[in-house]
């Protein structure tokens, strides 16, 4: 799906969250928001998934303005710093939790939703938790589940906070090629929080770069990794992928 | 090593004897004040004791507190949980004003609340006239003893259910509204199996404290035996009537409805700490 943001800006009481910020993802990419904190990017994000509503401006789907559509009625897959899992449930119940929140008239049978879960379960190379809890899992099994339950209600886009924030460094590798497999397999367009300059260009087909200020987060320079790369187009993000 | 550096003789004596104090103390202040009541109540036997509490006027009381705690708790969890949900959800002016309001019950005493409510709903109160117009009894009546004892117990399950709400914070609510939860399922799937065992917890404690409300009750009630008398408010009755094995026989109910949720409560908070 076609994302397009339109001069978003959002204000939380006092304090500038986001200067009016324009961008158009491209179906299916995988798209990197990189920047330090304060820079405004998860508020995007959020926005994007219906989580925060912009002060100003439009986001549009596939053409079709989104922005006053509540969050249910978005179905972005969205997948949280802390992945929020429930943690009463198994992973089988967290996975299956979006398909049984839905009306009866659309709701899967037993047999269907398990054959979803069980179809996820793979998809995220862990078939045998099923009837563990989260609890029990190592953060990396979290957050794969986290990322199978997003997928579960077959969502129009995929949105991760800081997906890999929570996780040491052998782990987070792993990881990221387990994001990208799943995104080429899915062709979900994906965007991705990370204040990781490695991780962004590494991962991603496009990369937005973001800085805060007093007025708020702005994008400084959206492209390529290696354009960014060699063509930095301010001194902030010359020195932020630096860094 | 820190234990190592303990003397031998004194980290057995020492110990023994806070414990062996702590022991009698609880025996003699709380365990035989609770024997006792037993041991009277069935001091004349079985037979007298069946007699007493089949007593019209006792069944009564016991009824009456029966229909008040019926009452008071499901509006208390009703309002502990709303409570709770919206100081920990929320921000907006005069929060903490709200979360020190909840506690107000628990700093004043009982009887001042009976006094509160008597002054505005009492005959001669704020609002008597107007009840009496339109013929409506709440002092001396069922109405005014279930206000007093919602008053007193207000905090019991908000101040259990917020500590937890407010620990947990908002991600999996959030992320239940992402997979497409509707507001309802979001609270019946997910929030209240979160705080289910502080939930349960609050409920037992606030049944314990409903059950056993004295002071703000005995203002409001009026005291009409057969009528108006709640448990303990019988129990003070029949020992001013000298009536001490009926007094004991009420109050030996009153103290088993205490250790069922003594007991209840116990269990709950294994669970909770989980």
């Amino acid at each position: 799906m076609h994302i397009e943001i339109d001069e978003i800006a959002k204000t939380f009481g006092t304090t500038a969250a986001l200067h009016p910020v324009s961008l158009s993802l491209p179906s299916g990419a995988l798209v990197a928001l990189l920047g330090p904190s304060g820079s405004g990017k998860t508020t995007l994000l959020r926005i994007l998934g219906g989580l925060e509503f912009p002060t100003s401006g439009r986001v549009l789907f596939d053409g079709q303005d989104a922005t006053g559509l509540s969050v249910q009625e978005r179905r972005a897959g969205f997948v949280f710093q802390s992945y929020a899992l429930f943690r009463h449930m198994t992973v089988f119940d967290n996975i299956a939790y979006g398909l049984n929140a839905r009306p009866r008239a659309s709701r899967p049978n037993k047999v269907e939703v398990a054959r979803r879960v069980t179809r996820l379960l793979d998809l995220i190379q862990l078939p045998d938790i099923g009837a563990r809890y989260p609890s029990q899992l190592s953060g990396g099994q979290r957050q794969r589940v986290a990322l199978a339950r997003a997928l579960a209600i077959e969502p129009r886009m995929l949105l991760l906070d800081e997906p890999f924030g929570a996780l040491d460094a052998k782990v987070r590798k792993e990881l990221r090629q387990g994001l990208r497999d799943i995104h080429d397999e899915t062709g979900l367009t994906t965007v991705f929080v990370t204040h990781d300059q490695d991780e962004a260009m590494e991962l991603a087909d496009l990369v937005v770069v973001m800085s805060g200020s007093q007025s708020g987060g702005r994008i400084e320079q959206i492209g390529k990794p290696q354009d960014i790369r060699s063509k930095p187009a301010s001194a902030f993000v010359r020195e932020f992928i630096a860094a | 090593m820190q234990a190592a550096t303990f003397n031998p003789t004194q980290t057995s004596l020492v110990p023994r004897l806070l414990i062996g104090l702590a022991v009698a103390l609880t025996l003699l202040i709380v365990v035989a004040p609770l024997v006792y009541i037993f041991a009277r109540a069935f001091g004349e036997g079985w037979r007298v004791y069946a007699e007493n509490l089949l007593n019209p006027a006792t069944l009564h009381a016991v009824w009456l507190t029966t229909i008040t705690a019926l009452i008071v708790v499901p509006v208390n969890i009703a309002f502990g949980i709303s409570a709770a949900w919206v100081v920990a959800r929320f921000r907006f002016p005069g929060r903490s004003l709200l979360v020190t309001a909840i506690e107000i019950p628990f700093s004043i005493s009982p009887i001042i609340a009976g006094i509160c409510y008597l002054l505005l709903y009492g005959r001669q109160g704020l609002l008597g006239p107007w009840l009496a117009d339109n013929d409506l009894q709440v002092m001396f009546a069922l109405p005014g003893i279930v206000l007093v004892t919602m008053f007193v117990t207000a905090p019991f399950v908000a101040r259990e259910v917020l500590p937890l709400m407010q620990a947990q914070g908002s991600d999996q609510e959030q992320a239940a509204v992402t997979l497409g939860a509707s507001g309802w399922q979001v609270f019946r799937r997910v929030t209240l199996p979160n705080i289910k065992w502080a939930l349960l917890y609050g409920a037992v404690l606030c049944t314990a404290r409903a059950v056993g409300e004295f002071g703000g009750v005995s203002v409001v009630s009026g005291n009409i035996r057969g009528q108006t008398n709640t448990l303990p408010l019988h129990v003070e009755l029949l020992f001013n009537d000298l009536n001490a094995t009926g007094a004991f026989a009420a109050a030996s109910v009153l103290t088993l409805l205490a250790l069922v949720a003594l007991v209840a409560k116990t269990v709950l908070e294994a669970r909770k700490a989980r």
